[in-house]
């Protein structure tokens, strides 16, 4: 809501104060500012000129005039112009030199066009007042010559924008503004929806509502005469730009000069394109209308209509229909102020992708008191400044509704506040608001009902948002406020007035709580021991494409590409909810790479959204009256996918870099096993490791992981389409695991191992075993058969070559074996030793080597 | 045994052992190397030297001769071994000019061979922010992102057609139709957490929310709220003020300028917005005639969060007695933290992941 400074101060008696100094008050009552843009400080030297001589000079691509121009000083002046829209003796605002125009655009004697120029002849536009640039600015005959052009039109004005909360439609009105200004500085404010009405003498065009539902006031005045080719005043023009709306014509803007000042949104008909009685219903099956917007609309059976005979002529409260709109020969208008359903206009507006100024106000709340007192003024203006008659009679069709009336204890406002107020205080902003006070409570008054926002108030909803207490009071809002329905509305009310500076600031002393869960120190750890490793954490978009799932080479039924879906999603090549935290590390891998770094390690630890088998498509959306039932939540969480938690690292080029020590080592599919081990070793789960064929990995060179049977993810290097298809360096790697399951599997407190102090026997053994053999199967038949005595096995080498034999593989191992409770014999290590071996022989067909 | 002579026990004569001493001063003077000392100490002042040898013969004396022997056997070996120690030290400083010298480094030489990583501000944020209210008696609650409806609005006091749903920018998820959205905002944890704890409740719920923006400096579709939740007996808007006093001490230090006004939320009443003053201007562009300010848009303030009462009808629909229970709530931008708290300009730095951004913030912020 934009709010020029001096609009505002016809209704408030505003002290001497600055814009900024309203805009902090208003702010602090919850009426926040945006900006404040200042209007013409900054003009000098602007004064009424008369033209006395006109002399048009040739020879140039365009016509320009030389003028003698009379501005009240001893001699005219001479001026060079381009426009042609003013004769001799027109007054026109002059520019003198070393003045200044909006902008500070300075304007000084000059020679042009072989001429000299003092100073300029201004158009509307150069003096900030609108857009006009057609021509020059011809003023009223009789505008005293030399007067100042800054005093004489206003040009000085600062207009506050305020950001307007979606409970306080009536602030979207200077009449609302004012109000709240005057609250403000505590001064006297004058209701510019005061005004006297003429005696409703009978009824205009004849109208009626037919849905009580829509609409429970309808006001029509009519004018006759109206001279439709009127200009709208400067002072109304300017006052529309500088609100925001743009002037189109006499009619249409004093329709929207009355609803920025009094918040109702007012509508104008042409009489003469009017047949018969207008009705306000709900639309029929198949109805269109054509808007003002040239667009054909169907309607909707639950959208609000003003119809007459021949059918829907507007859509209640959003947009008026192209037949009967006012046009450049209308002379006969009939003006309509109503007040509709809030829910059903903001329905209306988003059903039909409408939002206009009036919607925005409806679906606010709209006083309903004003409707009488808005046409009336519009008609008064018409009369004024189009010449037209204001016809006698005024229809006014109504549904009967009585006020909300809430009924607290005075202390209420305090006790939420958490400080005490005076009763006194609490009824004396109670009453600033605009409510009606009265002390003690009437159950019987208490009514519900529907505010504004679709809130259902009343019934037994009242009875649990009742507040009991001692010396009660009955509180009706006024009609400008149907969002306050609540005690703790009135509560905000009173804290807001008496200032949120002011409240005491007090800690709570809350019971001890438990700390952080397992699961949320097990994340905490697995970020910082990526961090440790060289890991650089990433927080992607979760949103991917049909394309990312192509790019993994995801066969066509693997389950990841059965993915949540956006209705709306921000591009529209990226609707699909992520399933797997790849695409998005491999994207941000790219894109470091493009930026010139070509050594990275990425990780990102986060939800994926995986769709449950058979899950219903729709989630209830619930009541709120009650607390729903332990089913009814069940029906909500059975639609929702399933949201585990993962992390997924990524790396290319060297994992140990280059440098003066020598050559660095290329990240390799091994790097990715081993994040995996960091990640479950945090957890404290031990992970097998077994080959696997899974997309995006590299068939050769892809490892699935194991916490005993639960597969937990993959590691190794990705398969080379996918590095194609991504952009990725050669021979990138990934790992991803679901953190949700080794959740589940985390082990207990550590049991604290026995370290005891007999000596270590040492043996290392090299066994020649088939090339494909994996050398987990084998580590794992040496520990099996080695027995307790083993302490820890190594690999300290594979060797591939003539001396293993060919399709062979020598894998060296260290055993270290120790005992609890005695030194070990050279024996006992030998006869551990042979029985890994032999199980090792047993189990892959291992055989020492050299034997 | 017992009419030995010391005169005529050769190794304990006077001339004798003063002659051993100084061959033995002579070698220790000698020894130029470590290696030599250690040979001189052998030979000298070993368990089979001459004085260690005429020490042994002590005991064969007469017990009158036996003190005067030993005085002068032992004057002897305390002066060689004084003389050991003192060419010890001499030769080891020796060696260490030489030797340490000669392995000497050039310590600024560069040793990144494996870079460390780091995790990302806005988590380690989120981590922050837990802390300092567990460290309260906070616990940390969770809610799925993509969310049923009902929870992101309806339970919220956000009806259908209120007009502050359709300000939230939803992302909705298979068609408006379907009940799930991305949630909008971390207050749906709020009924979650109501719902499953019961009575009284202190948590506090970090995480990722969604609105339909497009990615610029000062807006991203993805980005991260804290929410908090408080009911108990007796809470008021004073206890709700003291928490974010703390909350913005905590996070911003004792300095920190906030503003305390009224704002509108459906499922708060009375609401409040907390705003921060502007961190790049500090309010001097709200001052008419001085130069604007892109980041707060020359009002002087940021806002940090909205904040309130929880509206009696949340409670309700969260099955908790409005009459006898009450509470507050809060959800503060965690990127908006960032950036006041570290300086950060630009949001599109938290988005793309570049390292560069990310490294500098280390394991904790």
């Amino acid at each position: 809501m934009r709010v020029p400074l001096s609009w505002l101060r016809e209704y408030v008696d505003l002290p001497a104060v600055t814009a900024h100094e309203v805009a902090d008050r208003l702010t602090a009552a919850g009426l926040k500012l945006e900006s404040i843009t200042s209007h013409g400080h900054d003009v000098k030297n602007v004064v009424v000129g008369e033209v006395l001589e006109i002399e048009e000079l040739t020879g140039f691509k365009k016509p320009i005039r030389h003028c003698k121009v009379e501005v009240g000083e001893a001699t005219p002046r001479e001026i060079v112009c381009g426009a042609t829209n003013f004769a001799v003796g027109d007054r026109v605002p002059v520019v003198l030199p070393g003045g200044v125009l909006p902008g500070g655009f300075e304007v000084g004697a000059r020679k042009t066009y072989g001429r000299m120029s003092e100073g300029m002849i201004c158009s509307e536009r150069e003096l900030g007042l609108g857009d006009d640039h057609h021509g020059i600015m011809v003023l009223p005959a009789g505008t005293p010559i030399g007067a100042d052009v800054v005093e004489l039109l206003g040009l000085r004005d600062d207009v506050i924008e305020l950001e307007i909360t979606p409970d306080i439609g009536y602030a979207l009105s200077i009449r609302g503004v004012a109000r709240e200004a005057a609250t403000a500085f505590g001064v006297p404010f004058h209701d510019p929806a005061d005004v006297e009405l003429p005696e409703e003498t009978g009824p205009s065009w004849p109208a009626s509502i037919a849905d009580p539902t829509a609409c429970d006031r309808f006001v029509l005045r009519e004018v006759r005469g109206f001279d439709p080719s009127a200009q709208s005043p400067l002072w109304m023009r300017v006052r529309l730009t500088r609100a925001g709306m743009r002037p189109v014509s006499l009619a249409v803007d004093i329709t929207n000069y009355l609803m920025l000042e009094l918040g109702q949104p007012l509508h104008a008909f042409d009489r003469g394109r009017l047949t018969g009685e207008i009705v306000v219903r709900r639309a029929w099956p198949g109805e269109t209308l054509e808007t003002l917007d040239h667009v054909v609309r169907e309607l909707d059976p639950d959208d609000i209509l003003i119809t007459d005979q021949s059918g829907p002529i507007s859509m209640a409260g959003t947009m008026g229909g192209l037949e009967t709109e006012i046009s450049d020969a209308s002379t006969d208008i009939v003006i309509e102020a109503a007040h509709f359903s809030a829910t059903g206009i903001s329905r209306e507006s988003r059903r039909h992708n409408l939002v206009s100024e009036a919607s925005k106000r409806f679906e606010r709340g709209v006083d309903r008191e004003l409707p009488l007192a808005a046409s009336w003024r519009a008609a008064r203006l018409l009369a004024e400044l189009g010449g037209a008659t204001v016809q006698p009679g005024v229809t006014h069709a109504e549904v009967g509704v009585r006020p909300a009336r809430i009924a607290i204890p005075a202390s209420h406002p305090g006790d939420v506040a958490g400080i005490p107020y005076a009763k006194e205080t609490v009824v004396h902003r109670l009453e600033q608001v605009g409510c009606a006070v009265t002390d003690g409570d009437d159950p019987a008054v208490r009514t519900g009902g529907v505010d504004p926002t679709g809130v259902v108030t009343g019934g037994e909803l009242a009875a649990k948002l009742a507040v009991a207490g001692d010396d009660m009071i009955t509180v009706t809002p006024p009609s400008w406020r149907p969002d306050l329905t609540d005690p703790n509305d009135l509560a905000e009310e009173v804290i807001r007035l008496e200032g949120y500076e002011s409240l005491p600031s007090v800690l709570p002393k809350a019971p001890a709580g438990a700390g952080l869960t397992e699961g949320q120190r097990l994340r905490r750890r697995v970020g910082r021991a990526l961090a440790a490793a060289g890991y650089v954490e990433v927080l992607a978009y979760p949103f991917i494409s049909e394309a990312d799932f192509d790019n993994l080479q995801l066969p066509a039924d693997d389950a990841r590409r059965r993915a949540m879906r956006l209705a709306n999603p921000l591009a529209e090549d990226e609707p699909l909810m992520r399933t797997t935290l790849l695409p998005g590390l491999l994207k941000t891998l790219v894109r470091n790479v493009g930026r010139g770094f070509p050594d990275v390690a990425l990780f990102e630890s986060g939800a994926v959204y995986r769709p449950r088998e058979g899950a219903p498509r729709t989630a209830p959306v619930l009541g709120v009256e009650r607390e729903p039932t332990g089913d009814e939540l069940a029906s909500v969480e059975a639609a929702l996918p399933d949201q585990p938690h993962r992390v997924a690292v990524v790396l290319a080029g060297e994992f140990d870099r280059s440098g003066w020590w020598g050559a660095g080592r290329q990240e390799c599919w091994a790097d990715a096993v081993r994040a995996a081990q960091l990640v479950a070793a945090e957890a404290g789960v031990e992970l097998s490791v077994t080959a696997d064929q899974h997309e995006p990995w590299h068939p050769g060179r892809c490892a699935a992981l194991y916490s005993g049977d639960t597969l937990v993810g993959h590691a190794g290097e990705l398969h080379p389409r996918v590095i194609e298809a991504y952009g990725l360096p050669p021979r990138t790697s990934a790992m991803e695991l679901e953190l949700s399951r080794i959740e589940r599997v985390m082990p207990g407190p550590v049991e604290a191992p026995r370290v005891p102090a007999y000596p270590v026997a040492t043996q290392d053994v090299a066994l020649i075993v088939p090339d494909f053999t994996p050398v987990a199967d084998v580590e794992a038949a040496l520990r099996d058969g080695a027995g307790e005595l083993l302490e820890s096995i190594r690999l300290f080498d594979v060797y591939t070559g003539e001396q293993a034999g060919e399709g062979n593989k020598s894998l060296a191992y260290t055993l270290r074996f120790r005992a609890a409770d005695r030194t070990l014999t050279a024996e006992e290590t030998t006869a551990a030793r042979d029985a890994a071996v032999a199980l090792a022989a047993d189990r892959v067909g291992a055989h020492l080597r050299g034997v | 045994m017992s009419d030995y002579d010391p005169v005529e026990v050769t190794p304990l004569h006077a001339d004798e052992v003063s002659h051993m001493e100084a061959g033995a001063l002579a070698a220790i003077k000698a020894a130029d190397t470590l290696d030599a000392l250690k040979q001189a100490r052998l030979a000298h002042a070993g368990d089979r030297s001459p004085i260690a040898l005429a020490n042994r013969e002590i005991g064969a004396l007469p017990p009158a001769a036996r003190a005067e022997a030993g005085k002068r056997v032992g004057t002897a070996r305390r002066a060689i071994n004084e003389a050991l120690v003192a060419r010890q030290g001499e030769l080891e400083a020796e060696r260490d000019a030489r030797v340490l010298v000669e392995e000497a480094v050039d310590v600024t030489l560069p040793w990144d061979r494996r870079p460390r990583g780091a995790r990302h501000p806005l988590t380690t944020m989120q981590e922050r922010i837990a802390d300092t209210f567990v460290a309260m008696g906070y616990e940390v609650a969770e809610g799925p992102e993509l969310e049923g409806e009902w929870f992101n609005f309806d339970a919220l006091n956000i009806a259908t057609d209120h007009p502050a749903r359709s300000e939230h920018d939803t992302f909705f998820v298979e068609s408006g139709e379907s009940g799930m959205v991305l949630r909008t905002q971390t207050s749906p944890v709020q009924i979650r957490a109501l719902l499953q704890r019961g009575v009284p409740c202190y948590v506090i719920s970090p995480g990722k929310v969604f609105r339909t923006d497009e990615l610029d400096a000062t807006h991203t579709p993805v980005f991260h709220q804290v929410e908090g939740l408080a009911i108990d007996e007796g809470l008021t808007m004073a206890h709700l003020k003291g928490t974010l006093d703390r909350f913005a001490e905590v996070m911003f230090g004792e300095g920190i300028s906030t503003r305390f006004r009224p704002n509108y939320f459906p499922f708060t009443e009375p609401s409040a917005e907390m705003d921060l003053k502007c961190f790049v201007c500090r309010g001097a562009s709200a001052v008419p005639g001085n130069p604007s300010c892109r980041t707060c848009k020359s009002e002087g303030w940021i806002e940090w969060g909205g904040c309130g009462m929880v509206n009696p009808r949340v409670l309700i629909a969260c099955g908790v007695d409005p009459s006898r229970y009450s509470g507050f709530a809060f959800g503060m931008g965690i990127e908006r933290t960032l950036m006041f708290r570290h300086n950060a300009e630009d949001m599109r730095d938290m988005v793309e992941g570049d390292v560069r951004f990310t490294l500098p913030f280390g394991m904790e912020i």
